[in-house]
């Protein structure tokens, strides 16, 4: 299964990761061969077969709703690149509300 | 004998009958970093002051005649994809963390401190535990030190070579593929997967949330069992952590397991097994004969090619979910040449990300992506039911499962680097553990003739990490390869 | 294309906050109106490491929503993550339910100017709400994120396109909010973002060839801050889609354009495009790892089921039928289930349902009004409103004097008896007493009784004013009604 430039191009704006034109020839030639590789799973008939998206058969795991202390507004805003002292800062969004 | 020869379970023996402090423990492994890590650089950041005061807090502490826990002063190193808040920068050997500091402690970091650890630094790993030599580290590669021209594995080959070293007698790993286990062969040390679900991975920074598993290394199976029996029980701050009672896994060590019968899969020895390994291996197995032990061989149709495609989707899958948060916006790495807000995303991550995660982030993305998910996600997972079908099968006929837990000896730096996919087929033998959520350990089985450690791989059922210790004691009685250090951990204090 | 046979055909997706006290996967407070980023950890702001917990009161009152909207609860749910990068994100995933939600195919009986309709419920899942991203007035080119609300339960109520109005789509708004506050769900106050509506809108065109009905496109309108922009905004999608397709029958349907999302300018009165169908987002939901599944059984959710109380509507018609009240005060009384509640337990200990329904709605509600106050919050409970109804049954005080011990009541904690006992309320019925004060009271009036007999019929209403002044208020009105009817010949 070869990935074209174009395919790869894409799959790096959905995954936000900005190519060179020398990454994206790269990528696509590595993840050509290992999706080739991957591809060998069609050999197998699963027919029938549930997939096993849960590694244990654990259901029902709940928490009681009582609070606990979390961080303090300075240990939360700590670590962020930018910050104003109350709130995250990034670079303008141009939709604001599309978020609501 | 230098007190690094020392395993955790004497050190911890002489830390109780006060004939060794926890300073004394503790500066003798400093000093060991201190003389070695610049040749082996298997610590990414070491914590002096921090070791030194939490050993004289110990120390303290016993000469009150308090009870300081099971891990009673011993040093201890801890892979950096774990979250310690003590100060030490928690990077998963990533640029994109930048200067992040953990404002919390993982689970298994609180359950060393609460039995009298000493934290003496955190290892260097394959960014965000996604490799197999530790070259894909950002902030160099580890070397193995039994050949330092040599890769010791990875993921957690920092803390393979940290304890074959003898930098520390104990440290954590994580296991998402095999990322304990093959380095732990290729160190020549013990490292262990546990069940899925018996080591909490609350604060451990995921790869692939239903693979990982924290895990102990150890020259000794005894003291990989001391590091577990640290660790393990359940958190109710995972989901996914299992409310099973731990049991004492050293109270039970000595008694071996007979019978025993042993699976010796065909798939485990066929194409691309390296002759020498599989000698070693077949000697190993020709002990557990010599024990008592019955070898039957079995199949896992599933369980090696098949096992490490359904690896490289799901695991590639749930990467590229769990590695979206890395984007500078609320921690970590933010670029400084972006324009606008996607551009800022694009950047950081482009800037912040090494190759090997690139790939692996792109890879799990389309195989989620509307068109491709039956095909690729679905599929795996069809798959995936499928080679845990194989081993539920075998277990029903034999105790354990046996092999070599690499299909070569640590190979050398730079080899595999240009082909990703060579790289991955490094895991072949154990990526199928960590899909059927089964527990996995690696032992020392002998070395190649060029001196490079081999190592055994066991594999036994769910929960069942007791009786996986106890058969791999009854081969390290026979034939202890613990005692022989690399050459370089013998050189002049 | 006659206007008529385009049908409007509107499906409604409603998001509202659940009352827990801490947040859906963290153990963070979910409180309004505090300072930034200041309930929250490292879970809900999705640091490296972090992992989520379900919380069950948000499970149960998720599960008790869906019961109350008569929706199937299956054997297995599970979550789900879906994709997406945006700042107010910090996972830049969403946990949800994808195609295992925890309800189904239930539906919302509501009133509207035409009668009784039924809407279909499609689905009922839960999920954690985002956080806030806001633009930074007057401090740069730049926007900035509040966390607080990240990770907050958030129950999705998914509609059939059964809404064929913009009334009926505020109607079904509203009822479902009720619905909401009556099971102490949700307070859904629109304001403060606790529920938010984002209605689906699309004209019917006529079937085609095979007797199939097409669809112009469909739009889905955000950014509604209250019911009446719900109206308002439906209203306007209506017209739109109609003038869209009356300019190109041939292009404007669902198959060629699919769905698109617009933002509503409600100072406008507009809406305007925010994301067509070729920038529609690509999810890539898988299961969620890190959680288990939620497999409810069949006892807890018929023990859940009864903790469903009658809704209201239910309650309302039954107040009607049993206790004969008119439809106002019927409503009145079970807008709210505490009031209610209140209500029934008066009239049940009083054994007279209008009794206890005047004395609710003039007494009891006046006050709850005056103190802006909660039923809860009444220093009063239904004995002790019984005790003093039944005092005012059975004549021992009258109505006006009544109303005096109530407040008297409401302000000192003392009981009706105690109250007319200690200050000597007592009404008197004695008739040869009443008549010598109505005597006295006609002798010092006596151009008003005059008035009367001549024909004006309010002066006897003054005259009784008159003879309750002068009993000091404790004089049987009815006593003295009759007295004075009979001394004024008439």
């Amino acid at each position: 299964m070869a990935l074209s430039a174009k395919e790869v191009l894409k799959v790096g704006t959905l995954s936000r990761i900005r190519l060179t034109g020398e990454e994206v020839e790269k990528f696509s030639l590595q993840l050509s061969a290992i999706l080739e590789y991957v591809d060998k799973l069609r050999e197998l008939d699963t027919r029938g077969v549930e997939p096993l998206a849960h590694a244990l058969a654990l259901h029902n795991v709940l928490r009681d709703d009582e609070p606990h202390a979390g961080l303090t507004t300075d240990q939360a805003l700590g670590g962020a690149p930018e910050s104003d002292g109350d709130f995250f800062r990034v670079p303008r969004v141009l939709d604001e509300g599309a978020s609501a | 004998m230098a007190l690094t020869d020392l395993t955790a379970c004497e050190m911890r023996q002489a830390v109780l009958e006060r004939r060794l402090s926890a300073r004394e423990a503790a500066d003798a492994c400093l000093a060991a970093i201190h003389r070695l890590d610049t040749k082996v650089k298997a610590f990414l950041s070491v914590a002096p002051e921090n070791a030194r005061r939490r050993a004289a807090e110990i120390d303290r502490r016993l000469a009150a005649g308090e009870n300081v826990g099971l891990l009673a002063g011993i040093p201890v190193a801890v892979k950096d994809n774990m979250c310690t808040a003590d100060g030490q920068p928690t990077t998963c050997a990533s640029r994109i963390l930048g200067n992040w500091r953990a404002p919390y402690d993982a689970h298994v970091v609180q359950r060393l401190t609460a039995e009298g650890a000493v934290i003496v630094g955190k290892t260097n790993l394959d960014e965000f535990a996604m490799g197999s030599s530790t070259e894909n580290s950002a902030y160099g590669a580890t070397r193995n030190p039994w050949a330092l021209d040599r890769v010791p594995g990875g993921s957690s080959g920092g803390s393979a070579a940290a304890v074959a070293a003898r930098m520390v007698p104990i440290a954590l790993g994580s296991d998402t593929g095999g990322s304990i286990r093959q380095p732990a062969a290729l160190c020549g040390v013990v490292g262990m997967k546990p069940t899925y679900g018996r080591v909490s991975r609350y604060g451990l920074v995921a790869f692939a949330s239903s693979l990982d598993q924290i895990g102990p290394f150890g020259r000794t199976v005894a003291d990989a069992a001391l590091l577990l029996q640290a660790t393990a029980g359940h958190d109710p701050r995972d989901s996914t952590s299992v409310p099973k009672p731990v049991p004492d896994y050293l109270a039970s060590l000595e008694d071996p397991v007979l019978p025993l019968k042993i699976g010796v899969p065909r798939e485990f020895f066929g194409e691309g097994l390296d002759p020498e390994v599989g000698k070693r291996v077949r000697e190993a197995l020709a002990v557990y004969e010599r024990l008592g032990a019955r070898l039957v061989e079995i199949a896992l149709p599933h369980s090696t090619d098949y096992a490490i495609a359904t690896y490289y989707i799901v695991a590639t899958s749930e990467a590229s979910s769990n590695l979206a948060r890395y984007d500078g916006v609320h921690y970590g790495y933010r670029s400084s040449d972006h324009t606008d807000m996607i551009d800022m995303y694009m950047r950081s991550r482009a800037q912040g990300f090494g190759d090997e995660v690139k790939r692996r982030i792109m890879l799990g993305t389309y195989a989620l992506s509307s068109g491709y998910y039956d095909a690729y996600y679905k599929k795996a997972l069809a798959v995936r039911r499928l080679i845990r079908r194989d081993f539920e099968q075998a277990f029903q006929e034999v105790d354990c499962i046996m092999g070599p837990t690499s299909p070569t000896p640590a190979f050398c730096m730079g080899e595999r680097t240009a082909d990703p996919l060579s790289m991955y087929l490094s895991d072949v033998y154990t990526v199928s553990a960590n899909l059927a959520a089964i527990a996995g350990i690696s032992i020392p089985c002998g070395f190649t003739a060029a001196g490079l450690p081999v190592g055994l791989q066991i594999i036994t059922d769910v929960f069942s990490e007791d009786r996986l210790l106890r058969i791999a004691r009854m081969y390290e009685r026979e034939a202890d390869w613990a005692q022989q250090a690399p050459p370089l951990a013998k050189e002049a204090v | 294309m006659s206007a008529a046979r385009l049908l409007p055909t509107i499906g409604l997706e409603v998001h509202m906050h659940l009352k827990t006290r801490t947040k859906m996967f963290c153990a963070c407070k979910v409180e309004y109106d505090v300072r930034p980023n200041s309930n929250v950890c490292p879970v809900c702001l999705g640091m490296p490491g972090v992992l989520p917990v379900m919380n069950r009161k948000a499970v149960e009152l998720a599960v008790r929503m869906a019961l109350a909207l008569d929706c199937t609860i299956p054997d297995f749910a599970k979550w789900d993550r879906k994709h997406y990068y945006y700042p107010d994100l910090p996972k830049n995933y969403q946990i949800s339910e994808y195609d295992q939600p925890l309800g189904a195919k239930g539906h919302l009986d509501v009133e509207t100017s035409n009668g009784p309709r039924r809407i279909g419920i499609i689905r009922v899942h839960l999920e954690e709400d985002a956080g806030k991203l806001m633009h930074a007035e007057g401090r740069g080119n730049y926007s900035v994120v509040d966390l607080n609300r990240t990770g907050t339960p958030l129950l999705e109520i998914v509609s059939e396109p059964d809404v064929h109005s913009a009334e009926e789509a505020r109607v079904y708004a509203e009822t479902l909010r009720q619905l909401a506050v009556y099971l102490g769900v949700g307070d859904c106050n629109m304001q403060l973002g606790q529920m938010r509506c984002e209605p689906n809108i699309s004209l019917r065109i006529a079937a085609d060839a095979q007797g199939r009905p097409q669809y112009t496109p469909i739009s889905e309108i955000k950014n509604l801050n209250s019911f009446r922009s719900v109206e308002r905004a439906v209203d306007f999608e209506i017209a739109r889609h109609r003038e869209e397709y009356e300019a190109d029958p041939e292009n404007y349907t669902l198959e060629k354009q699919g769905k698109s999302t617009r933002g509503w300018r409600d100072d406008e009165g507009t809406s305007f495009l925010q994301r067509s169908k070729e920038e529609a987002h690509d999810y890539r939901y898988f299961p969620e790892p890190d959680l288990v599944p939620f497999v409810p059984n069949r006892q807890w959710v018929d023990d859940m089921r009864k903790t469903v109380p009658e809704l209201p509507e239910k309650r309302r018609r039954r107040f009607i039928a049993d206790y004969g009240l008119p439809e106002y005060d019927a409503g009145v009384l079970t807008a709210e289930r505490t009031v209610a509640d209140f209500y029934e337990a008066v009239a049940g200990l009083v054994n007279d349902a209008k009794a206890a329904s005047n004395w609710m709605m003039q007494d009891v509600m006046r006050v709850m009004n005056e103190r802006k106050i909660a039923i809860t919050e009444l220093p009063l409970r239904p004995p002790s409103l019984a005790e003093l109804i039944t005092l005012v049954k059975h004549g021992a005080i009258n109505r006006n004097t009544g109303a005096e011990v109530f407040n008297k009541m409401l302000a000192t904690g003392k009981s009706a008896g105690q109250i007319v006992q200690e200050e000597g309320l007592v009404q008197t019925s004695d008739e040869s007493e009443i008549e010598a004060i109505v005597d006295k009271v006609l002798a010092a009036n006596a151009r008003i009784a005059e008035d009367y007999r001549g024909g004006k019929k309010a002066a006897f209403g003054r005259l009784m004013g008159e003879s309750m002044k002068a009993s000091g208020g404790k004089a049987n009105p009815q006593v003295v009604k009759a007295i004075l009817t009979r001394k004024l010949g008439g």
